[in-house]
């Protein structure tokens, strides 16, 4: 009996785990599959015998979407933008805070984690504020150097440039705290070694640290792009896609599709584009990093 | 060279403190604006501390907008993910020390739930609610976020430096399995737990996408939910949505500066190793 008890035990701990986790992330992908190759919406919804079998048509139909096309250009502009922007930017933090005394580090962390740990809306609100034509403090702040005032949020091409700002501005404090783990984690003794030898900082820097620091840096290379492909928050509380679609990402689209226009068989399709790019470009990652290490 | 390396550290310094600044901006211009007036929040050009220091949009929040029950609701998804915790933890300990039929496959199916980008199981997963009559409840809210995938990785991890020794020793003496867990576990995995805890309240604070599309009326909104109602009914009333926004972050805030040792620490537990 008590053998059976033991038995059991480690299913009854990991159940309702495991349960909730089939219901809500393996049964989706299932049927977010399986959608995708239908044209479920509303009528669906209410009665299955309204959901058609169309093949293919949803993913041809995508690809003649100049809406989605737009949003596909839209993504890879924040991508190319604003992934070298935020590793840059949370690696040299890092390396800052490596450099200065325990406790100002230690004060400069809390601050740049702040913004990480912030909720989403708030966010939008007081960058709105911020970014507001008239009343804002940024043009306000323009104003004193005799900078004419810029539409932050309303002209198509500084929108993204925008949004891009605030993501950098959000996402920092995460891959500064990687990057200063593996800043730490880096032996003395080669620092001092160097030293020996007469090397300078700049060198110091070239050959010890960096090359040191590369799976951390390949980690948060990684995880910053399969972030900044799946961007969606910051245009969905900030400009809503707008204006004309200037800020529309994949991630965006497939929202607006399906819970906006209710068409849930083509958003689900598009949500299986962008995760083959996801797989794609992850996969070209680490391919990259393979050959990288053998030559 | 001793000269240089001064200047080095100065120029460091100087560069930290304005990034530090820049970080830091928005939210102290968020809390000076929640204490003005709404004239004197439009003033041009802007007033940096308030001149009326005034508490009336805090009072707004409560009397005319319904942040009272914005405040409950986001408490109730906050126990709830306590709650998921507990399973999570559970779940940790089980894969980690337990030796069973089929560990190691759903594990594996566990690890591969983290790959699944979320606007994949969006819209599958509202529909499996609108299925289960669980659109517009509050179990639908919290249920699909219940467990994480990357919580129940890091506990096992934990699980695993716990020795077996322990736990023979408490068999022996007769101890049920969950008297095991509760008793045994549960106080062993304190350094784990406080940060998850920590991290387990901010995400629930915070969450905003799934309770927006799953929650039709107003009585189950969340906070973020009210402020972005909020935004959207007074547009041109900043002193209220600074206060809000103030009143949404600052807890998070006062919370993150005392366990921020815990918070940072954690990272280099489970942080990268060459």
């Amino acid at each position: 009996m008590d053998k059976f008890k033991q038995n059991i035990a480690p299913y009854l701990f990991i159940a309702p785990a495991i349960i909730v986790l089939l219901l809500f992330a393996i049964l989706p992908i299932l049927i977010a599959f399986g959608i995708s190759f239908t044209d479920m919406n509303l009528l669906g919804l209410a009665d299955w015998a309204n959901i058609n079998f169309i093949g293919f048509d949803n993913f041809a139909r995508l690809f003649q979407d100049k809406a989605f096309i737009q949003a596909i250009g839209n993504t890879f502009y924040y991508v190319i933008i604003g992934v070298p922007l935020a590793v840059l930017a949370s690696f040299l933090v890092a390396l800052a805070l490596s450099y200065v005394s325990n406790w100002l580090s230690s004060v400069f962390r809390v601050v740049f984690y702040m913004p990480s740990i912030t909720n989403i809306v708030a966010i939008a609100v007081v960058w709105g504020f911020l970014y507001n034509k008239e009343y804002g403090l940024f043009n306000y702040m323009l104003s004193l150097i005799n900078v004419d005032a810029i539409s932050w949020l309303d002209n198509p091409a500084i929108a993204k440039l925008s949004l891009i700002m605030l993501a950098v501005w959000k996402s920092t404090g995460v891959s500064m705290l990687i990057f200063l783990a593996a800043l730490q984690s880096i032996p003395k003794s080669y620092y001092e070694a160097a030293d020996i030898d007469g090397a300078n900082g700049w060198q110091k820097l070239i050959n010890i640290t960096l090359p040191s620091m590369s799976f951390a840096t390949f980690f948060v290379i990684v995880t910053t792009l399969i972030g900044w492909l799946q961007f969606f928050e910051e245009p969905f509380v900030m400009t809503e896609g707008g204006p004309l679609g200037s800020t529309t990402s994949m991630a965006l689209f497939i929202y607006q599709e399906g819970f906006q226009y209710s068409e849930f068989g083509y958003g689900a399709a598009a949500s299986f584009v962008l995760f083959i790019i996801i797989i794609l470009v992850t996969v070209l990652q680490f391919k990259l990093r393979k050959s990288e290490d053998k030559s | 060279m001793h000269q240089k390396l001064g200047y080095n550290r100065i120029i460091v310094n100087t560069l930290l403190f304005i990034g530090g600044l820049i970080i830091a901006l928005p939210f102290v211009w968020m809390i000076l604006s929640s204490f003005k007036t709404d004239r004197e929040v439009l003033n041009i050009p802007p007033t940096l501390l308030p001149e009326h220091f005034t508490f009336q949009n805090f009072i707004d929040l409560f009397v005319n907008m319904n942040f009272g029950t914005y405040l409950v609701n986001t408490l109730v998804i906050v126990f709830f993910s306590m709650f998921g915790l507990l399973l999570n933890t559970m779940a940790g300990y089980g894969f980690g020390k337990f030796k069973f039929r089929g560990r190691e496959p759903l594990f594996i199916l566990v690890l591969l739930t983290m790959m699944i980008p979320g606007q994949v199981t969006m819209i599958p997963t509202y529909l499996i609610l609108n299925e289960l009559g669980l659109t517009n409840t509050m179990t639908g809210i919290v249920l699909p976020g219940l467990i994480s995938a990357f919580n129940i990785f890091l506990i096992r991890q934990f699980m695993s430096t716990i020795p077996d020794g322990l736990l023979e020793a408490a068999r022996l003496d007769g101890a049920g399995e969950f008297y095991i867990f509760f008793r045994l576990i549960l106080p062993l995995s304190k350094p784990i737990l406080a940060i998850q805890i920590i991290l387990t309240f901010i995400g629930a604070w915070n969450s905003f996408l799934w309770p927006l599309i799953v929650a039709n009326d107003e009585s189950l909104y969340t906070l973020s939910i009210g402020l972005a109602l909020l935004q959207d009914q007074n547009v041109t009333n900043y002193g209220l949505q600074m206060a809000g926004a103030t009143f949404m972050v600052v807890p998070i805030l006062i919370i993150f500066i005392i366990f921020q040792k815990y918070i940072i620490e954690g990272f280099n537990v489970s942080g990268i190793k060459e």
